[in-house]
């Protein structure tokens, strides 16, 4: 789960990373009166959106009147910002954020990731701050430093020492950055972080280092154990038909193509979607409905895929472990009453009662194409597909 | 011959009282795995299935000398179970549990490492379908009639990408010595890397089919140590060809972060290290055949 930037910077300074003081808004009139509130004469506004690459696409800018905050956050509200990571759809900016401006003397990067190679927690960080962190491993790849934490120990003063000394950071600063540094750890560690980025991390005019923009991503699988955490969750930020899935156990992913699917199990699901590129189609989304699918369950992911006006067809690809083909078939048929579906269907069941499952669709008279293999499955989909827009 | 369990296999199942941990554990009697007890704490000196239940691992290991055990509990507790596993002395251990925290599972692979290697428990998952010996023991979820007993080994990442690829085998003649499922989550028990070494080992296994996704770094790190280190050959799969970056495909693990985890870097890697790739998820078991034919091994 992504949160927002205001809100990361709340949580970071909790654990005691120093941030600017600003104050959030929900109107151009609420954000005029933050710059009051937080005081001097110079004032950052920043759209508050799940992505980064804000600055850039215009949801970032440094305003020196009041009447300057109220006419470009006017501007913003209401608006969907496009990123070069949010696709063109663009995320609604529903809030933004107003900041003291800093005088900046130097720009740091400081991110914090689990690593998949070493399975503990990495702190990545690098003097060239400002840029992206992929682009900078591009550029500048002797210019990161990593270092991985043993959890038993956790991140040690020395540790935090020699990645600041390292960052060439001036004695004065080394303390207060070690101590940022092993702020982020224990933000990370107690809250089920699986992403901190602060981006950049800067050094001021008298010297301190501050987070001037900060994001944070966390264990979906972990926040069973962090009420405070789920809370922040803004379902603006997210695509409603991919929302909606997750509720109701699905995990769905929405993607550009026009075919539906509907499969059980992430690695069959991502096989069946490459077996439909191979065959000269793409998928519309990437669906697994899980282990033990009742027919309820087949309907209401008959009803997310079709809720995508892209889909012209739909490929049901089930191999039943702790799933029942019979269950799938029965759900399929009843989709075709309570669904509505105008699309072509094509299924292929293997597996746990696969027999009675085939019975059942052909006993259905219902237009649904069936398929054995995997491959032949694709081919029909895309077949269909092609049939639908030569018709 | 197999890897991991096989007829004599002692088998506690950790969360058996609850109703899928009883669903499978009877499914995995059926195929002749020797389930000898179960352990929920509170409920010990309950019988399920006619076998005891306990209230602790270390109380189960000594009544029934079991050696392995497989977890269901769900994923709050699940870690824990693991760790309580490794130190009742339980030497292999599947989880099948799906959504254990991450940071949790760094905490489990921390803590293995206070046994020396020779006495370290093997675990395997979580998130995954388990393992099956065919003909001889399962400790999983998977249908045990796909699998035909023979001499080739899968590992992968997903269940039913595994399934499909047993029967695409089974449908040509080709059977299973073993097949282990690794999971689908970041930070898994043991690596592709760890099943290969132990199927290059096996007398009774000729070759291996590796099923692997985007995401992670497993799938290059096997490919080098089976370029150095195997003589027996490999078949890979890499699935996910159509994922997008930096979207999560049902699976935890399953997201392309950084360089090489894409399905097509995935694939180069495997072939640059003399591995045969499955062209697509349709020709996985045909692959195989053509590379055991290619080996003059039988099936």
């Amino acid at each position: 789960m992504d949160i927002h930037e205001y809100q990361a910077k709340e949580i970071l300074a909790r654990f005691g990373v120093r941030v600017p003081r600003g104050g959030l808004a929900y109107s151009p009139e609420q954000a005029a009166y933050r710059s009051h509130e937080i005081g001097g004469n110079r004032w950052v506004v920043k759209a508050q959106v799940h992505s980064g690459g804000r600055g850039e696409a215009g949801g970032v800018k440094l305003c020196g009147s009041d009447s300057e905050i109220r006419e470009y956050s006017s501007a913003l509200f209401g608006r969907k910002l496009v990123t070069r990571q949010t696709g063109g759809a663009g995320k609604l900016i529903g809030r933004v954020y107003v900041e003291e401006a800093l005088d900046i003397r130097q720009e740091l990067y400081l991110g914090l990731v689990l690593d998949r190679t070493s399975e503990r927690i990495m702190v990545v960080a690098s003097a060239q701050g400002g840029m992206e962190i992929e682009e900078l491993s591009e550029e500048h790849p002797d210019a990161i430093l990593r270092m991985t934490i043993d959890p038993a120990t956790g991140f040690l003063e020395f540790q935090a020492r020699e990645l600041a000394f390292g960052l060439g950071l001036q004695s004065g600063q080394v303390a207060e950055a070690a101590k940022i540094f092993r702020a982020c750890y224990r933000a990370f560690r107690d809250l089920d972080v699986t992403m901190v980025e602060i981006n950049p991390l800067v050094v001021t005019g008298d010297g301190h280092l501050v987070a001037l923009d900060a994001k944070m991503s966390f264990d979906d699988n972990a926040l069973f154990r962090h009420q405070e955490i789920s809370e922040l969750r803004d379902m603006s930020q997210e695509n409603p038909v991919e929302a909606r899935a997750a509720d109701r156990g699905l995990s769905y992913v929405s993607l550009e193509g026009n075919i539906g699917c509907m499969i059980n199990g992430a690695g069959l699901a991502m096989a069946t979607m490459d077996m439909i590129k191979l065959k000269g189609g793409a998928p519309a989304n990437f669906l697994d409905i899980g282990g033990g699918a009742s027919p309820d369950r087949v309907l209401t992911a008959f009803r997310t895929v079709l809720a995508d006006p892209k889909v012209e067809a739909i490929l049901v690809n089930i191999f039943a472990g702790i799933n029942r083909c019979d269950w799938i078939a029965e759900g399929v048929v009843q989709a075709f009453t309570k669904a509505e579906i105008k699309v072509p269907v094509v299924v292929r069941l293997s597996g746990t009662n696969v027999e009675q499952g085939k019975q059942i669709l052909a006993d259905s008279k219902l237009p649904i194409a069936t398929a054995d293999t995997l491959a032949e499955a694709a081919e029909k989909a895309v077949a269909a597909v092609a049939a639908r827009q030569a018709a | 011959m197999s890897i991991l369990i096989d007829e004599n296999t002692k088998v506690i199942v950790q969360g058996i009282s609850g109703r899928i941990g009883q669903f499978h554990a009877e499914e995995m009697m059926k195929h002749g795995t020797k389930v000898v007890g179960g352990v929920t704490p509170g409920k010990g000196g309950q019988t399920i299935l006619g076998v005891p239940v306990f209230n602790t691992m270390k109380g189960a290991v000594q009544e029934t000398s079991a050696t392995a055990s497989i977890v269901f509990v769900p994923p709050p507790f699940a870690a824990d179970a693991i760790m309580e596993a490794a130190d009742a002395g339980i030497r292999y251990c599947v989880c099948v549990t799906d959504g254990i925290p991450a940071q949790d599972m760094i905490r489990v692979k921390r803590f293995m490492r206070r046994y020396r290697a020779e006495n370290r428990m093997i675990l395997t998952g979580p998130n995954c379908a388990g393992t099956i010996s065919p003909g001889k023991a399962m400790m999983g979820i998977m249908p045990p009639h796909i699998y035909m007993p023979g001499r080739v080994g899968i590992v992968g990442r997903s269940g039913t990408l595994g399934y499909e690829a047993a029967s695409q085998m089974k449908a040509l003649g080709i059977g299973v010595s073993t097949s282990v499922g690794i999971g689908g989550d970041p930070i898994n028990g043991s690596s592709f890397r760890d099943i290969l070494e132990l199927f290059e080992q096996d007398p009774d296994t000729d070759a291996v089919m590796m099923i692997g996704e985007i995401g992670g770094p497993q799938e290059a790190e096997a490919a080098q140590w089976a370029r150095d280190n195997m003589k027996k050959p490999v078949v890979a799969f890499v699935a996910g060809l159509s994922a997008p970056k930096g979207r999560k495909m049902g699976h935890a693990g399953a997201i392309i972060s950084a360089f090489g985890e894409s399905a097509q870097e995935k694939v180069s890697i495997l072939e640059g290290a003399g591995i045969t790739v499955a062209p697509n998820p349709s020709s996985m078991g045909e692959t195989v055949a053509e590379v055991l034919r290619r080996h003059a091994l039988a099936a």
